[in-house]
């Protein structure tokens, strides 16, 4: 067998998979939002905390509760770096300077995970496993509770009632989360990830002399990390190092983890508007994206067109022996249209084309399926701007899901799909206009500018995965790219909440024989095709300068 | 003002109570949970799956390690120890570089592009070496005939694998440097080739360090 076929049977068994989970979780996850009962733990939770999980909260509310949570993670995040020298178990290693600890808070409580830092040079067990693992669960929970306050928005009416904050964020940790991550990790420790506390330490080699390893909660940190579609690595190679992603095996389990959860999201959405089909058509978008672009991948990669590659006789740069080229574009392709960022290869030594694509796949602002929760609520917000479009077209007042989608609703739609590119295209600008950024390349070239293009890409779209030739440990990028994470996460939450409290108040809309039937594939398709045109002619020009130019030389 | 001061007041004090709570479950009991399991049931691989030949650890069976002559003077890098099977280059593998307490292993790639002149320069010279150290007297190999794993670095640096096709183009040297039979040396690579996982997962593959230790034992019977 070659190693297409077997990359196209990988596919397959991902496919399989994702099917079988996608029923039970789904519908899982409707009745872990929709349930009025509290379980034992969250009860002693809640009232740990002094939270009411039974009020219900407004938009404004319900915004308010996510910022004060999330500023609140930031600097406890901060702090902890901060004191990471005074701290036991911190493995000898120093504080870290502010401007890389501010970058880091706002990375892992944005969800981004984009790293300035050596994990294994910098971060001791304190701050990985108390600090920005704990990030991985909460930050995931905050995607799906906004993900949910925007469901409840189609799904109710005449009130404004989005649910309450402290009860979606703690369900979501306790019920989907955390379970899903004790099996996971332990099914990785089985095939070799490692999970012990052990400091620095030397190990004998075939030919004498030392390997020096540092031991560490890695099975349990790298199981959150793909299902809460966080991306941070306990090693600088991340998913690449055998120690986080040890067999083939694994490194399809690891996918799996990041999308079963987004892709499951759309039957949940379905559940709670009532109607299974809408959710599929949302479904069919993600999935036919996600199958596209992966075949675009295997298309360039293996062809590996680049002088290097073709001298080598193969796009074996940056990827491991044991997942090779089919397996590596799977992951490389799902981790950037979700908001992972995790890393089995390096995307720098991609070929033109490949590394252009996984920059496209941020681009679309990653809905194809996208983060856990922020897929769902990007995706339904480019629904609304598909519906808007077609309404347009035949000159009707556009509806989607029984809701007007008058003024107020497309202004704030109009808002969320213009932030990231803003931020990205004006921070990047910026970045190549000033003396110094440019110097932190190791690429020249029309690959430099794609190392910050990229930067600024993956941090504005909460990915976090990088073309790592570019050093990010500058106060200049540390700075900007970490307002950049904060700003591409934060607007887009305030505006989809927003949508949302003004869609719970409308009264719903009779479906007449003029209505835009959103349930059919001719909807999934022209979903498709406002996505493809949005985001095109966005970063067309950019993409031009760098991948572009690079593959096409 | 002051109601709205208070009321923020209060929501951040909620805020911090709920990370605070939410960090003992994530951040304290999970990881100590499943560490526990981990240790009590699978120590070997929670531990780095190590593995010993004579007596002594010599590493781990997933990390990857170098086998080199030691260095002589006037020399940047270590020639490679001939008579073992030679793992991938590791051109990613960065010095210490924020931690002047130890000298840890740091893991990573070159993140260099498929036009960068380092890169061709690398692979270049990669392929000229693959070439030269692996033709002997009654063998040549020819550049097409090097796999492209022989001459890139993996992503983490610390591949433990090679493919078998560069396996197979180290036989000859292995059976003249340590003076084996040809046949022998070959059926030892055959026997540590690992297919695809299941027959579809991954790639076929070799463990160098297995190998090796496979091949000291040979050598010494």
């Amino acid at each position: 067998m070659g190693p297409l076929s077997a990359g196209v049977l990988q596919l397959l068994a991902l496919v399989v998979a994702l099917g079988l989970a996608y029923r039970p979780l789904g519908d899982y996850m409707a009745r872990v939002y929709s349930s009025d009962r509290h379980l034992r733990v969250e009860k002693w939770i809640y009232k740990a905390t002094g939270a009411d999980p039974d009020t219900q909260m407004r938009w404004p509310a319900y915004v308010r509760a996510v910022l004060a949570f999330s500023l609140v993670g930031v600097l406890f995040l901060y702090l902890l770096q901060r004191v990471q020298g005074h701290l036991p178990g911190s493995l000898g290693f120093a504080s870290i300077d502010p401007d890389q600890a501010f970058n880091t808070a706002a990375s892992f409580v944005a969800n981004t995970n984009w790293q300035s830092y050596y994990g294994e040079q910098a971060m001791g067990h304190v701050v990985q496993t108390g600090g920005l693992a704990v990030q991985n669960f909460v930050s995931a929970a905050v995607g799906m509770a906004v993900a949910v306050a925007l469901v409840r928005g189609f799904a109710r009416s005449r009130t404004g009632e989005l649910g309450n904050f402290w009860s979606d964020l703690v369900r979501g940790t306790v019920r989907i989360l955390l379970p899903i991550s004790v099996l996971g990790a332990l099914v990785l420790v089985a095939c070799g990830a490692i999970q012990n506390f052990a400091g620095i330490h030397e190990v004998g080699q075939f030919l004498g002399g030392p390997q020096q390893w540092n031991g560490g909660a890695v099975a349990s940190q790298e199981v959150i990390k793909e299902l809460g579609t966080n991306g941070g690595g306990y090693f600088n190679a991340n998913s690449a190092h055998p120690f986080e992603n040890p067999t083939p095996f694994t490194n399809l389990f690891e996918i799996f983890l990041i999308l079963v959860i987004p892709f499951a999201l759309t039957r949940t959405f379905g559940r709670m508007v009532g109607s299974l089909k809408q959710g599929y058509a949302i479904l069919g978008a993600m999935a036919t994206i996600w199958v596209g672009f992966i075949a675009l991948m295997w298309w360039t990669e293996f062809a590996h067109h680049g002088p290097a590659f073709q001298i080598a006789g193969g796009a074996l740069e940056g990827k491991e022996t044991r997942f090779g080229v089919g397996a590596s574009s799977i992951f490389a392709v799902s981790t950037t249209l979700t908001s992972t960022g995790a890393v089995d290869s390096f995307h720098s030594s991609f070929t033109g084309l490949g590394g252009g694509i996984t920059i496209l796949g941020m681009q679309l602002g990653e809905i194809a399926p996208g983060g856990v929760g922020s897929g769902l609520y990007g995706m339904l917000i480019m629904a609304v701007i598909a519906v808007f479009i077609a309404g347009l077209m035949v000159g009707r007042t556009p509806e989607y899901l029984g809701k007007k989608i008058g003024t107020r609703e497309i202004k704030l739609a109009a808002c969320y799909i213009l932030i990231t590119p803003a931020l990205v295209l004006v921070f990047t600008a910026f970045a190549m206009a000033l003396p110094t950024p440019p110097h932190s390349m190791t690429n020249s070239g029309a690959h430099g500018f794609s190392e910050i293009l990229y930067a600024y890409t993956s941090g504005a779209n909460n990915n976090g995965s990088a073309f790592a030739g570019l050093n990010a440990d500058t106060q200049w990028f540390n700075t900007t790219i970490g307002l950049a994470m904060l700003l591409g996460r934060f607007l887009p939450i305030v505006f989809v909440l927003a949508l949302a409290g003004s869609l719970a108040q409308q009264r719903p809309v009779p479906v007449t024989a003029g209505t835009l039937r959103t349930e059919k594939p001719l909807f999934t398709g022209m979903l498709i095709g406002t996505l493809l045109i949005v985001s095109a002619l966005t970063y067309f020009p950019a993409l031009a300068l760098g991948p572009l130019a690079e593959g096409l030389a | 003002m002051a109601t709205s001061a208070s009321g923020t007041a209060r929501l951040l004090g909620a805020g911090l109570r709920a990370l605070l709570v939410l960090t003992v479950i994530c951040g304290v009991l999970y990881p100590l949970v499943v560490t526990g399991i981990a240790q009590g049931l699978l120590p070997h691989q929670a531990n780095g799956s190590e593995i010993s030949s004579g007596g002594r650890v010599v590493g781990s069976s997933l990390i990857g390690q170098r086998y080199d002559l030691p260095l002589k003077k006037g020399q940047d890098t270590p020639a490679p120890a001939l008579k073992w099977f030679q793992p991938r280059p590791s051109n990613g593998l960065g010095e210490n570089s924020v931690n002047t307490q130890y000298h840890l292993l740091l893991s990573g790639a070159t993140n260099r592009a498929g036009d960068n002149k380092d890169l061709i320069a690398w692979v270049t010279d990669a392929k000229k070496a693959v070439v030269r150290d692996n033709s002997t007297a009654t063998y040549q190999v020819r550049p097409s005939d090097v796999p492209a794993d022989a001459v890139t670095s993996s992503g983490s640096g610390l591949d433990p694998d090679i493919s078998p096709q560069y396996a197979q183009l180290q036989v000859h040297r292995i059976a003249e440097r340590n003076h084996l039979p040809v046949a022998r040396v070959e059926k030892l690579v055959a026997d540590h080739t690992e297919g695809r996982q299941l027959g579809f997962m991954g790639e076929p593959r070799v463990n160098v360090l297995e190998l090796n230790i496979a091949l000291q034992d040979l050598a010494k019977g």
